[in-house]
């Protein structure tokens, strides 16, 4: 079986994993048992089976939703390499389309929030556009740092190249800024604390989960499942830079990120252990910082030989 | 060894972003410190195969004075004025962090105009002395505190520290212990300075002072 | 040329026949809109093969004036310009004549169509010129014509405010254009810009500077955009969408032609585009998201795409002037391309806010909402413009977006890592606000509940407004999906911009560029058919379930109200907020007051800072200056016979003294 094959079912299966791992271990600093790992797929399962109830002012607009944004995280994934393993599609650019896909899920998701006429929503849904309008130059400028690190314009391609030894070699310090740079925008793209906190019941305080409020049933499984496959894509551009283990061994390399996705949920969780929500208005100047790393990193590499 | 010896120099530069970026002043005063002594162990780090007693002894003497003496001196002002944040400096702190991220892009450039020898791991050392120097410039001209501005001067003179250390292949001891000493008077002086005027005006806001000009 | 000469004499017809008839609304608005019909079929029909000719057949005829003469060619790059003029113009005609009805009881409507005639004809000419006097006539009245009709509704202050506006800033660009093309004809000898000589480093810079100030006040970049904002909202919605998606390209247009004439570009043109480009495009969309009009929104958004396509040809002429062929060649596609997209999206959105006015009766999105239940096909228009605005897959928008990325992303790897990185950041913070921008409006206006009465008994417009707009929604999904091959009909083009050696150019075209944007069109053709089968999926699995319907969730309060909805304002803030360092944005507040607070209001108004700032001081100084002359000035008319006859006199003897 070819290889960049198997990344995108063992994606699209395995994800509801990594916001299981993060309840686990948050459930571990709180001293409680907490769910299965597992929980995520059970709660996925029972929402699909489940009817479903419409806000009157709604339109269509509000029915695509949650659907566009599960396939557009599903696009953005046929675009990621895990682990040594090729993106099932991959050509010089496709860093821009990954970017972007990811945008169009977030305008739908936006739109469909709008949608309801409820004031909690629009405040959510003006939020979630604020944040994202500064993560987005943190992203590009962080690929565009690897990008001349490595001399390659394909996320396969930039990932594909990483080893310990491009760490290592001059300019290779620089790129941990990018993973710095790339693990705030993580959080702060799946609404993790310190950005968002998702456990929060009081609507005035939530932003993704505000969005999402009047969606129900089978929607709102999708939004669960799209929110798990997000955590995925970014968690997996941090990690893969983090941890280039690269062995030759397709299975061994393979298991290597997969690790790396784990320690991305551990870190999450731990941080939302440890840390509290930040206030508003330090949530733009951490985003500042993330594309300011970004940019220091893009200025301190070496550049391709 | 390049790798250390670049992640130090990337520290630097990320030590001055903080300065730019944090409204506390015990923050500010700790970063400040933690580059002094990055920069104390940078020498070491890049002649470790010819370590010599002289050598050892100049990093040892910079990092105690910028590592834990000028910190003290500045956290026991702060104590006594009972200061916690620079509030409502003259450019904001997200500005600030854009700015420093425009310094940065200047002193590549500058350093690129420059003549350049030495070991290749330090080739990035030029570029970060300059911009540290223009972050210190920039914090002293752009915060209120008197105490941020003490602080801009420490950020300043480990600026000068690092490109003397970056073109001289062995330091000049006196002049580099002549601008420390400077350094420290100044800090020194400034510290008893601070308390007068918190006793005698209540604030360290310097830009309040300048109604003490005659009119 | 004959058919494009047959076309420019079909719109003379049909202006004159409309201002013949302009007693007869229905007669004029049928001469005006047939004419434009009419001449744009014919048109197109000579200009689409004059895309890949690359033997322009020059028409060449003396019109018995002292200067120059009437000199017409259609090369490609002539023809990618006159295309979307004709498409556009067209689509706006037919838009046109149900929109125009409204007014028609209050005002003839001849003039206006023939104003609208005779604007496209003469943008036809100016890009088909090729004498500095005829383009200077023709840039003069596609001035004029755009002032008559932008100030069609003459009788409301602001628009006679707006119209004036315009004209001076048109005007001060004019003034650039006149000492651009006496400087070019001193150096050729004459008139005619094909014998322009290899010019010298100086002049070259001056003639690109000149360029950039004359031509840039047309296309809008800041600085000098301070029309755009105050003529686009004022003039009627099918005419902002022409002046909008093609008037303002003629600048760009101009642009591209003087650059042709001036020889291999040095390195700090480049960086100056790439800078205007980068000011216009963000400051652009962040005055955009300030604003509660919806045109005005709009309007901004046009400096904003005008940014991107000057970053675009920043990206190329720096990769021109470094010795980056590939990356020349990208940033010079996605600019060019970008043209093409934003008068297809640019004029399907103000067509889309004409029709939100024509139905509400407000452009204030405060008093709007919950439009695409009382007009679909405007609303689900609208919404493919804005997502294509945004530069969302699989739209048009990223096609061209993607090119100047990828571009700038060849750049950084290839070692222009500053320049590309500038590019970066600034397309990428534009994305975001953008998508921030769009969701506002299409949001505020179209979804939720109607936030006024006007709004809520708003109603779908006719099929001759709808069909121009579906017609425009479906160019932004195909170029979106044929990115390829509109690339490909625009290579000849692209060639002529790049001035590469075509062998060099075929192979990087087919090697490079187009395989990259194969897989992007391939993709977004995938997430469409992905979307499709999902909703099929989503409708099966509801099948046979209860689904429900009942209040939006309201956190318990027991009667929520439309006016409890979030505002544009309100969407905005946090990012106003976190910009107002440039956006200056003023309030007017009066909170409640007492234990029994009857009434408070809060209002945010986002004057343009360069207006403010930079245009009002120096021109009020001017004022204050030509007050002194008030001495030369008595109402006498012997006095002013006798300055005339004072300054022939003294003409008089310095000619022959």
């Amino acid at each position: 079986m070819r290889p960049e094959l198997l990344h995108l079912p063992l994606a699209l299966f395995c994800a509801p994993l990594l916001p299981g791992i993060i309840n686990r271990v948050k459930a571990f600093f709180a001293g409680r048992c907490g769910p299965s790992v597992f929980q995520p797929y059970r709660d996925l399962l029972k929402l699909l089976r489940k009817g479903a109830v419409f806000s009157r002012t709604a339109t269509w607009v509000f029915r695509a939703g949650p659907l566009a944004s599960l396939v557009c995280a599903a696009a953005a994934l046929a675009l990621l390499p895990l682990g040594g393993l090729p993106a099932l599609v991959c050509f010089p650019g496709d860093i821009v389309l990954f970017a972007y896909v990811l945008a169009l899920g977030r305008f739908c998701t936006v739109a469909a929030a709008l949608d309801t006429g409820s004031a909690f929503e629009g405040m959510g849904a003006s939020r979630e556009v604020w944040f994202a309008a500064l993560a987005e130059p943190a992203l590009l400028l962080g690929l565009a740092a690897m990008a001349r690190q490595g001399g390659e314009l394909s996320l396969t391609g930039l990932y594909g190249s990483l080893e310990p030894a491009v760490l290592l070699a001059p300019g290779g310090p620089a790129l941990l800024l990018v993973a710095a740079a790339l693990l705030i925008i993580t959080l702060a793209e799946n609404s993790r604390i310190p950005f968002d906190d998702p456990d929060t019941h009081l609507e005035l305080t939530m932003i993704h989960e505000v969005m999402v409020l009047d969606h129900s049933g089978p929607d709102f499984g999708l939004i669960q499942y799209a929110a798990a496959l997000r955590l995925w894509l970014l968690g997996a551009l941090a990690a893969g830079l983090l941890l280039p283990v690269r062995t030759g061994r397709p299975w061994l390399d393979l298991t290597a990120g997969l690790c790396g996705l784990c320690a991305v949920a551990l870190f999450t969780g731990v941080v939302e252990s440890v840390m509290a929500r930040l206030r508003l208005t330090r949530v733009s100047q951490l985003l500042a910082a993330a594309a300011a790393f970004s940019v220091l990193a893009l200025m301190l590499v070496r550049g391709a030989p | 060894m390049s790798f250390w010896l670049e992640s130090l120099i990337i520290l630097v530069v990320l030590c001055n972003l903080r300065v730019l970026g944090s409204s506390r002043l015990t923050a500010c005063i700790q970063t400040v410190a933690l580059q002094g002594a990055l920069l104390g162990l940078l020498p070491v780090l890049a002649h470790l195969d010819a370590l010599s007693a002289r050598l050892l002894l100049q990093a040892a003497a910079s990092t105690v004075l910028k590592a834990a003496v000028f910190p003290w001196l500045l956290n026991r002002a702060l104590r006594q004025a009972g200061l916690q944040r620079e509030v409502e400096p003259f450019v904001g702190f997200t500005a600030s962090l854009a700015a420093g991220v425009l310094f940065l892009g200047a002193a590549l450039w500058l350093a690129a105009r420059l003549p350049h020898a030495g070991p290749e791991a330090l080739s990035r050392l030029v570029p970060t002395a300059l911009f540290t120097i223009f972050v210190g410039l920039f914090v002293i001209v752009s915060r209120r505190q008197a105490v941020t501005q003490v602080l801009g001067y420490l950020v300043f003179e480990n600026g000068i520290y690092a490109f003397g250390m970056a073109f001289a292949e062995k330091q000049p001891l006196l002049v580099e212990l002549g601008i420390l000493l400077d350094v420290f008077m100044g800090v020194f002086v400034m510290g008893i300075t601070l308390f007068h005027i918190h006793r005698e005006f209540d604030h360290l806001d310097t830009d309040r002072l300048t109604a003490l000009r005659d009119s | 040329m004959g058919a494009f000469l047959l076309s420019i004499g079909l719109l003379a017809a049909g202006g004159l026949g409309a201002l013949f008839f302009s007693r007869r609304s229905r007669l004029a608005g049928l001469f005006g809109a047939g004419g434009a019909l009419l001449g744009a079929a014919v048109g197109l029909a000579e200009v689409l093969p004059a895309l890949l000719d690359r033997t322009p057949r020059p028409l060449r005829l003396d019109w018995g004036l002292p200067l120059g003469s009437f000199s017409l060619a259609l090369d490609p790059l002539s023809a990618f310009f006159a295309a979307p003029i004709l498409g556009l113009c067209a689509a706006a005609a037919l838009y046109g004549v149900e929109y125009m009805e409204a007014h028609s009881s209050r005002r003839s409507l001849g003039p206006s169509w023939f104003f609208f005639d005779l604007l496209m004809a003469s943008m036809l000419v100016l890009c088909a010129a090729r004498d500095s006097v005829l383009f200077l006539i023709a840039w003069e009245l596609m001035t004029l014509s755009s002032f008559f009709l932008v100030t069609f509704e003459d009788e409301k202050e602001s628009v006679r405010r707006a119209g004036w506006t315009y004209l001076v800033a048109a005007h001060l660009g004019t003034a650039g254009l006149f000492l651009l093309f006496m400087l070019l004809s001193r150096q050729a000898g004459s008139t005619d810009l094909s014998a322009v000589p290899a010019l010298s480093p100086l002049h070259a810079d001056a003639a690109f500077l000149l360029a950039l100030v004359g031509f840039g006040t047309k296309a809008g970049f800041m600085p000098m955009h301070v029309w755009l904002p105050e003529a686009h909202p004022a003039a009627p919605s099918h005419v902002s969408a022409v002046m909008s998606g093609v008037m303002i390209k003629t600048g760009i247009y101009g642009l591209l032609r003087v650059l042709s004439l001036l020889g291999a570009p040095p390195a700090w043109w480049g960086w100056c585009l790439l800078a205007v480009g980068a000011v216009s495009g963000v400051l652009g969309v962040l005055f955009a998201l300030a604003q509660h009009d919806l045109k005005r929104l709009l309007a901004y958004h046009s400096v904003e795409n005008i940014g991107i396509i000057a970053l675009g040809l920043g990206v190329g002429l720096l990769g021109r002037a470094h010795g980056m062929p590939l990356v020349s060649v990208l940033g010079f596609a996605g600019a060019l391309l970008h043209v093409l997209n934003h008068v297809l999206f640019k004029g399907l959105l103000f067509l889309g806010a004409g029709s939100v006015l024509h139905a509400a009766g407000t452009r204030d999105m405060e008093h709007l909402g919950g439009l695409l239940k009382r007009m679909p096909w405007t609303g689900s228009t609208f919404l493919i413009g804005s997502a294509a605005i945004c530069g969302l897959p699989p739209l048009n928008g990223f096609v061209s977006e993607f090119l100047i990325y990828l571009g700038a992303f060849y750049a950084v790897v290839a070692g222009g890592a500053a320049w590309g990185a500038v590019a970066i950041g600034a397309l990428a913070l534009i994305g975001g606000l953008a998508l921030a921008c769009f969701t506002k409006a299409f949001g505020v206006v179209f979804l939720g509940e109607p936030r006024g009465e006007k709004a809520a008994a708003a109603h779908e417009c006719g099929w001759p407004m709808r069909l121009s707009m579906a017609a425009l929604a479906a160019g932004c999904v195909l170029v979106g999906l044929c990115g390829p091959m509109v690339l490909f009909w625009s290579s000849g083009t692209l060639l002529q911009v790049c001035a590469l050696p075509p062998a060099a150019f075929q192979s990087l075209l087919f090697g490079s560029v187009l395989p990259p944007l194969l897989w992007v069109c391939g993709a977004g053709a995938a997430l469409l058919a992905a979307l499709i089968l999902g909703a099929l999926a989503r409708a099966w699995l509801l099948r046979g379930r209860p689904v429900g319907e009942s209040g939006t969730w309201d956190c318990g309060y027991a009667a929520p109200g439309p006016r409890m909805q979030y505002t544009a304002s309100s969407f905005a803030q946090p990012i106003t907020g976190l910009f107002s360092f440039f956006l200056r944005p003023r309030e007017r507040a009066s909170g409640p007051e007492g234990y029994f607070p009857a009434s408070a209001s809060y209002a945010t108004e986002t004057p343009d800072l360069f207006r403010e700032r930079l245009y009002e001081p120096v021109f009020s100084g001017v004022l204050r200056l030509a007050w002194r002359l008030r001495w030369l000035q008595h109402g006498r008319i012997q006095l002013y016979v006798l300055y005339i006859a004072l300054t022939l006199l003294v003409l008089l003897l310095w000619r022959l003294g």
